[in-house]
């Protein structure tokens, strides 16, 4: 009796020294970059840092204004190429497409979330560059071609998390509105799709994260340059990919100065997560 | 009118998508296809003959290793969670909300901390070990959260039944719960995989890029601390270098073959659940 | 331009005028202008004068359903089904469950078209027009309206809630939309309940307002008729209490064919009753006869309480 207690006991102790460890995780992770970040922002000086301009570390001069501006430009790209057609494929998926094509299809948009990113930057650099290289100004690698295969490469997250979200309507709101005698179309458009609308605000968000924090691909194909983008055939150099450049061989100041960035990628990606966590409970009151 | 024009936009919507998986998955194969040589399987990497063999072992290695180390972790902390916890309380949200934190972090923040602690605190090098535990922190999440779902998903009429012989709660986790669960752990475990073969920004800093097998024949477990390159870091190493364009194709074909082959055995494993259930 | 609900209002009053034996009364056919739509369905006193002997024997088949044959995949849902659902009265479908009253409902405005493999044989006409060969489905759904067992109403506002039929069909006038949404609510008795909160979420109100509310949206596109399908079988007493009176008030304009599980509520409401059985039509008799006086043994025994 005694020694099944000892047992009973034992295993609660495992299981929640599990539990906990993901909190030592997330608190080393806190810890590390910050001790290793924070005392770079305050060697460069914080507005020197987020809003200098020029970033020449054989100089030491560390601005990482340009990569701020060029992640939310990549970023923004993404959404504007990927969220409609996400979306619109999601409630294709979700109302229009007969069962055999979603079957079809469904096998399709996992084996492209599952498809690794350096297999898009590959995929990018060979084929979207040229392309651009060919037809249009510049030399091809550029904020047009990351925001191009970002969008591709958000398009799962999207479909997937707003076909959830509208396979989630209760049915009665689509025969309700047929009952009123609105066409399918209609009632999609006009009931559905509006009562999935924190869904599909969650399945934007979440596509914003991938596209900020994702890096190999954005890394081979977009010139990284660290200036601002004149235009969308300009090279561009994203936070991620100031980090995985150079890192290999950074030292001293430079590293942190690293390490800070990514503690500046570390802050926005907190700030996209809160705002997922407000979507997802107002999604939840209503 | 409208109605045909948003029924023609959302076909419209898929077609782009279809485009795109297909222009890709084709595009690869098509060009990669052809260079599946023999010699690329070859057991020594040299710089004529830029094999994907040693890439494709330390992969297995690595993800192994990793999984090793989160598989266990990641269970309990759902076991803790659905069967143990008092919900809400206070300790299950912070878990809740580091949980869906970890979720959150960009690959290459990983490979940051991986640096920052286990090659440099810790003074692993860049190494093998580095590199999984990194990866292993990374998947946990992944891990926990399909464990939580498959356990949420298992009757509670199995508990009772449980219980109701007389069994502890530990045995009758162990005996009614979890094996009912097993179809979605393995899910969960299958997508982490996938997670770890793909994973590039996370390893680079951490475990390095030399394209050997870790020696465990010679250094025995040694070998945990020697640098190794997984078959994502090989593709992107021969992408930026440039000039093994052909082997680069042939290595994303047979990454692309490993995603399909996960997703296939995941699927599998969705199916079987569902049907239990039934 | 009359918009386009009112100029089919228009005609299908005239339809009506043009039947024979239009013993009931229809509203005034000079109701041409958009706005005069709505306030054409509150005036009904003339015909009444016309026709002063509106015998039970004479009156109109607002929808006729003749020997009607509905298969799910092998199920035979309803066998050989024949019934008349005369305007402006209310017709009770009552019955055990999995009898095929809410199926044949279902079918009166083609909402079985979205379950697969649903067979459906026979004819259903709305004022002389076969529901499935003369008239589109939109059509049909709007000129006869459905509120369901559970109230429904969508995630919206409850003026947009009300406005979403309306504007389906094509009036887009601010003012318009206003003095339909309110007449609607007040037609529906819940325009006190809910005039200082239009704007809110329709989702915050209680079970009965909701039903009430969804009355209240299916009124808005002036349907000719009213299907009830066990409206009042997930509220409170004194919801349905209201409801019920609120069924007898809108016959006099519409022709309401309920589903009910409550005999009681079948007998308080209704003017006719059919009695299904296992997909077979048993009786239709008037409410009073059927209830006190059945012919068939086997209504005898199911109003008498002995199964179901």
């Amino acid at each position: 009796m005694r020694s099944s207690h000892a047992k009973e006991t034992f295993a609660r102790i495992c299981f929640t020294l599990a539990a906990a460890l993901s909190i030592v995780a997330v608190a080393l992770i806190c810890i590390f970059l910050f001790a290793n970040g924070i005392p770079a922002m305050a060697e460069i000086g914080l507005p020197e840092f987020l809003l200098g301009h020029t970033w020449k570390p054989s100089g030491d001069e560390f601005g990482i204004f340009p990569m701020i501006i060029g992640s939310i430009y990549v970023t923004a790209g993404a959404i504007i190429i990927g969220v409609p057609t996400g979306i619109l494929t999601a409630i294709f998926l979700s109302r229009f497409a007969s069962s055999g094509v979603a079957r079809l299809l469904r096998p399709g948009i996992e084996l492209l979330a599952g498809i690794p990113s350096v297999v898009y930057g590959f995929f990018a650099l060979m084929v979207i560059v040229p392309i651009i290289r060919t037809t249009l100004p510049g030399n091809g690698l550029s904020l047009l071609a990351a925001a191009l295969i970002l969008g591709i490469m958000i398009l799962p997250t999207i479909i997937t998390v707003s076909k959830n979200a509208l396979d989630a309507v209760p049915k009665s709101y689509y025969e309700s509105a047929l009952a009123l005698g609105a066409t399918h179309e209609r009632a999609v458009f006009r009931v559905m799709v509006p009562a999935a609308f924190s869904g599909i605000m969650a399945a934007v968000v979440l596509g914003i994260g991938r596209a900020l924090g994702e890096t190999m691909a954005v890394v081979m194909v977009a010139g990284n340059q660290p200036l601002i983008p004149e235009s969308i055939f300009d090279g561009v150099r994203t936070l991620t990919a100031n980090i995985v450049l150079e890192m290999g061989y950074a030292a001293d100041l430079h590293r942190e100065a690293l390490i800070a960035t990514g503690v500046v990628l570390f802050v926005f990606i907190m700030l996209i997560s809160l705002l997922f966590a407000a979507i997802k409970k107002r999604g939840q009151n209503s | 009118m409208t109605s045909k024009l948003l029924k023609a936009a959302t076909y419209a919507g898929a077609i782009l998508s279809t485009l795109a998986l297909v222009s890709i998955v084709g595009y690869i194969l098509i060009q990669g296809v052809p260079h599946l040589t023999p010699s690329l399987f070859a057991w020594e990497y040299t710089s004529e003959n830029v094999s994907l063999m040693p890439a494709l072992i330390s992969t297995l290695i690595m993800a192994a290793l990793s999984l090793v180390m989160a598989v266990p972790v990641g269970v309990a902390s759902a076991v803790y969670l659905v069967e143990y916890a008092r919900p809400g309380s206070r300790f299950v949200r912070v878990v809740r909300v580091t949980t869906e934190t970890l979720q959150g972090i960009p690959s290459i923040i990983y490979g940051l901390f991986g640096l920052l602690f286990f090659t440099t605190a810790l003074g692993w090098g860049l190494s093998l070990l580095s590199g999984a535990c990194t990866l292993a922190i990374m998947v946990l999440p992944v891990i926990m959260r399909t464990t939580e779902e498959a356990l949420l998903a298992v009757p509670q009429s199995y508990r009772q039944g449980g219980f109701a012989l007389g069994a502890g709660r530990v045995r009758t986790v162990f005996r009614c719960v979890l094996p009912s669960a097993l179809p979605g752990i393995l899910g969960g475990v299958l997508l982490a995989l996938g997670r770890c073969v793909g994973e590039v920004a996370a390893l680079l800093f951490t475990a390095g890029t030399v394209a050997q097998i870790p020696s465990f024949g010679t250094e025995g477990i040694f070998a945990l601390f020697e640098s190794c390159r997984t078959l994502a870091v090989h593709m992107y190493v021969l992408a930026s270098e440039g000039l093994h364009l052909g082997e680069t194709y042939a290595t994303s074909v047979v990454l692309l073959v490993m995603v399909v082959v996960l997703n296939t055995l995941t699927n599998f494993a969705a199916k079987k659940l569902s049907k239990e259930r039934r | 331009m009359p918009t386009m609900l009112s100029s089919r209002q228009t005609a299908a009053s005239a339809a009506t005028h043009a039947a024979p034996h239009a013993a009931v009364p229809t509203p005034a056919t000079s109701a041409a202008g958009s706005s005069a739509a709505h306030s054409a369905r509150a005036v009904t006193p003339h015909s009444a004068h016309i026709h002063p002997t509106s015998e039970p024997q004479l009156e109109v088949a607002k929808m006729r359903v003749e020997h009607l044959d509905l298969h799910y995949g092998s199920f035979h849902a309803l066998k050989d089904v024949s019934v008349d659902f005369p305007k402006n009265q209310v017709t009770a479908l009552i019955g055990p469950s999995g009898c095929g009253k809410s199926t044949l409902l279902k079918t009166l405005n083609r909402m079985n078209d979205l379950v697969d493999n649903c067979r459906i044989e026979g004819a259903i006409t709305l004022d002389e027009d076969n529901i499935r060969h003369d008239l589109d489905v939109n059509d049909l759904r709007r000129r006869v309206g459905m509120v369901f067992q559970q109230p429904s109403p969508f995630p919206m506002s409850i003026y947009e809630n009300v406005a979403f039929g309306p504007k389906t069909h094509g009036i887009k006038s601010r003012d318009e939309l206003d003095a339909i949404v309110e007449q609607s609510l007040r037609d529906a008795a819940i325009w006190d309940e809910v005039k200082d909160r239009l704007k809110k979420s329709a989702l915050g109100l209680s079970g009965g307002q909701q039903q009430r509310l969804c009355i209240a949206r299916a009124l808005a596109v002036h349907p000719e008729v009213l299907l009830l399908d066990e409206s009042t079988s997930a509220l409170d007493p004194i919801s349905t209490a209201k409801i019920e009176e609120l069924v007898i008030q809108l016959k006099d304009r519409y022709t309401v064919i309920m589903v009910t599980h409550n005999m009681l509520q079948a007998v308080r409401v209704s003017d006719k009753t059919a009695f299904f059985l296992m997909g077979e039509m048993i009786e239709c008799e008037d409410t009073q006869t059927l209830f006190t006086n059945p012919t068939d043994k086997r209504t005898a025994d199911y109003v008498a309480g002995r199964f179901g």
